[in-house]
């Protein structure tokens, strides 16, 4: 299976979603995460990154723990982000590899 | 043997990280693990010759990458939209780099065992 995209920077604070997008291909996987969540936000102006650069066939996540902790509801995000818990984050880490971080 | 690579995203100076990264990647190289390097976006200025910082304790990024050949990681990746974007297309190499485009970068990533990102 493809590689493991992690994003753990807001797009509004950091161009490492963007940096990441044009490096991503079909297989791939993107885990948004800790400050990454808010790159999942429908309503936000930065949700065009994902919605007009994320290539097709990568699948989009989102860490619950991490949309609680900030008050996002599974309702304020881009349809096509799967929500997972922890377990379903190791559950992504042993079919993808490698892991990529890109803050 | 397992492949490991190293991905630059950021500029030199910008702290300890840099020294870290590459001291970790030779400390790979060392323990038999194939490694190689990914300069990608702000890392390319890694690569412009004639760096020099004025305060001591920031050292030039150049001697780093000079050392990288004497530990075994020899393939130094450099994304050419990077250089472009950044104006340095015609850049004088300090040590031998291999150029790849941005649509090659996924595959790259994908073939390694593991990507540290530094």
């Amino acid at each position: 299976m493809g590689v493991l995209h992690l994003l753990c920077a807001s797009p509004g604070a950091s161009s490492a979603l963007a940096q990441c997008l044009g490096r991503v291909r079909q297989g791939d996987a993107l885990l948004l995460l800790e400050a990454g969540v808010y790159a999942g936000l429908q309503a936000s102006v930065h949700s065009a990154l994902l919605t007009e650069a994320l290539p097709a066939g990568v699948a989009c996540y989102a860490l619950l723990p991490d949309l609680q902790a900030r008050g996002i509801g599974q309702g304020e995000l881009l349809p096509g982000i799967e929500v997972i818990d922890y377990s379903g984050f190791v559950a992504l880490a042993v079919r993808h590899n490698p892991i990529v971080t890109w803050g | 043997m397992q492949h490991f690579l190293f991905l630059l995203r950021r500029p030199p100076l910008t702290g300890a990280d840099l020294r870290e990264t590459l001291d970790m990647a030779m400390t790979f190289a060392a323990f038999d693990v194939a490694v190689s390097l990914l300069l990608l976006d702000d890392a390319v200025y890694c690569l412009k010759p004639g760096q020099n910082p004025p305060n001591p304790s920031l050292k030039s990024a150049a001697p780093l990458f000079a050392a990288l050949a004497l530990y075994d990681v020899r393939e130094v990746w450099v994304e050419q939209e990077s250089l472009q974007e950044r104006g340095l297309g015609g850049m004088e190499w300090p040590i031998p780099v291999r150029l790849l485009r941005r649509c090659d970068v996924a595959a790259l990533l994908a073939q390694a065992d593991g990507v540290v990102s530094g």
